[in-house]
């Protein structure tokens, strides 16, 4: 081999745009497991720190459900954590091997589930942060 | 269309011996030959033009590179118009870009019927065969590029050592202890044997699932679904026996190879010969598992 081109990471990282379902299935599960680690600290993190009294407990949870980009984060966090149940479900009827040939079709149909869920809960969430 | 023209003075010509020639009528024919190779020029300008107007050819955007020349260092897409006909495969228009307008524009390609696996190329996004890929599948501007994840040698063509290297890492011949008893006897495989490892012996080396992987871009040491795919071949082939089965089910079971699979299925959408690679991937998986749970 006298010379040859290396096209580089960049390029490898410029094909998400060709990903087909499967491959944004990965993404998606990737980003939504460890958002949901990072949520799992913040929680013991949050909570532990408040334990002082019940008192100081009780203004701690009240003033962020006061918040409105605590109630918009807990509606992210829905979503994140339905994603991932229900693609960890297609993930593991994958890895029993049955219905490969609808991988693609119950990606969509997590996605589209996890959109429903979402805005059906977006009432309870948001309900007196208005008020 | 060229190969009209011979054969027209020819007939002209003979004509003429058989008719006593003068010098008058000798030049009447030479401007009659004109007019006609003239007519006849016009003509196919013409055609060609027509093509061009009522868009009857397909614009192809292609990588081009070439270490070796100083205007080509810096890769770029070149643009060819290739008049279109009926079947034409992405392969064709290639052939005709090359042959008609750059004869330095280098691909590999060689049986044409999806059989030697030379001609797998990036085509508007995805890896594909290009001997198989009808353009009007395809949406315009046509654009090929030589195949990702692999490096560039000139043109289209990639360096396919690394994934020759992987396929040769799994033993991809057949290879058995249990050969049967007497010196002549036929070593059979049941039918119902041959029909599971069937899909997985038509890979054709071609390279694209390798190229489409996600996992195998980002850890060069993956063995990769091509060459997963040919272990899964001898491994489910029970003619191999037990012994063999052990060894490949070792081979497989290491750091990089089939853990290494996140089942993302970019491989299965690629493969020109609809082989179900992550199937055979997720078989062996259990496989090696079924082989390590003892429950005594
Ligand atoms: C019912 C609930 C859940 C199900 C069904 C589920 C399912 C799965 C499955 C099947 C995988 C493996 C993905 C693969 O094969 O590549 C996985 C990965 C993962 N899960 Fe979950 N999971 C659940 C809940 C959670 C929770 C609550 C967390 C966080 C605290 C979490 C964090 C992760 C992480 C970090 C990964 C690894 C991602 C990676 O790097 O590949 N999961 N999950
Ligand atoms: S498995 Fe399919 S895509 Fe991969 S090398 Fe073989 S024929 Fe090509
Ligand atoms: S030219 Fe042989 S596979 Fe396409």
């Amino acid at each position: 081999m006298s010379q040859s081109y290396n096209r580089g990471l960049i390029e490898d990282f410029g094909r998400w745009r060709e990903f087909s379902a499967g491959m944004w299935a990965w993404v998606f599960h990737k980003f939504t497991g460890w958002v949901l680690v990072g949520y799992l600290f913040t929680h013991i993190a949050v909570l532990s720190t408040a334990l002082q009294s019940p008192d100081a407990y009780t203004t701690t949870i009240q003033t962020l459900e006061g918040l409105l980009v605590v109630r918009i984060l807990e509606v992210g966090l829905l979503a994140v954590a339905v994603f991932h149940i229900l693609n960890g479900l297609r993930l593991l009827f994958v890895d029993l091997g049955v219905g490969l040939e609808s991988q693609d079709k119950s990606f969509y149909a997590s996605l589209l589930l996890t959109g429903a869920i979402v805005v059906a809960s977006v009432p309870t969430f948001l309900a007196g942060v208005f008020g | 269309m060229s190969t009209q023209l011979p054969e027209q003075v020819e007939e002209e010509s003979s004509a003429a011996e058989a008719e006593p020639t003068s010098a008058a009528q000798e030049r009447r024919l030479e401007k009659k030959r004109q007019r006609a190779e003239e007519k006849e020029r016009q003509r196919q300008a013409e055609e060609a033009e027509k093509a061009l107007d009522e868009e009857d050819t397909y614009h192809l955007k292609v990588f081009r590179y070439d270490p070796e020349i100083a205007g080509k260092k810096e890769p770029r897409f070149d643009d060819f118009h290739v008049p279109y006909h009926k079947g034409m495969t992405v392969l064709d228009a290639l052939m005709y870009a090359r042959d008609t307008y750059d004869s330095s524009l280098t691909f590999r390609h060689s049986c044409r019927q999806a059989i030697c696996g030379s001609d797998a190329m990036f085509v508007n996004g995805s890896q594909r065969l290009c001997c198989k890929t009808q353009l009007s599948d395809l949406e315009e501007p046509v654009r090929i590029e030589p195949l990702p994840h692999a490096e560039v040698v000139k043109d289209l063509v990639v360096d396919m050592e690394h994934f020759y290297d992987q396929m040769e890492a799994v033993e991809p011949y057949f290879q058995t202890n249990e050969l049967p008893e007497g010196e002549l006897e036929e070593q059979h495989q049941t039918r119902e044997n041959r029909e599971k490892v069937k899909m997985s012996t038509r890979c054709i080396w071609c390279g694209a699932c390798m190229s489409s992987c996600n996992i195998a871009a980002g850890d060069n040491q993956y063995l990769g679904p091509a060459a997963l795919n040919k272990a899964y071949r001898f491994t489910m082939d029970e003619r191999e026996g037990e012994d063999m089965k052990q060894q490949r089910l070792e081979i497989l079971e290491q750091e990089h190879g089939v853990w290494r699979c996140q089942t993302q299925f970019s491989c299965t959408e690629v493969c020109p010969k609809d082989i179900p690679l992550t199937e055979h991937i997720q078989e062996l998986k259990r496989e090696a598992v079924k082989n390590n749970l003892k429950f005594w």
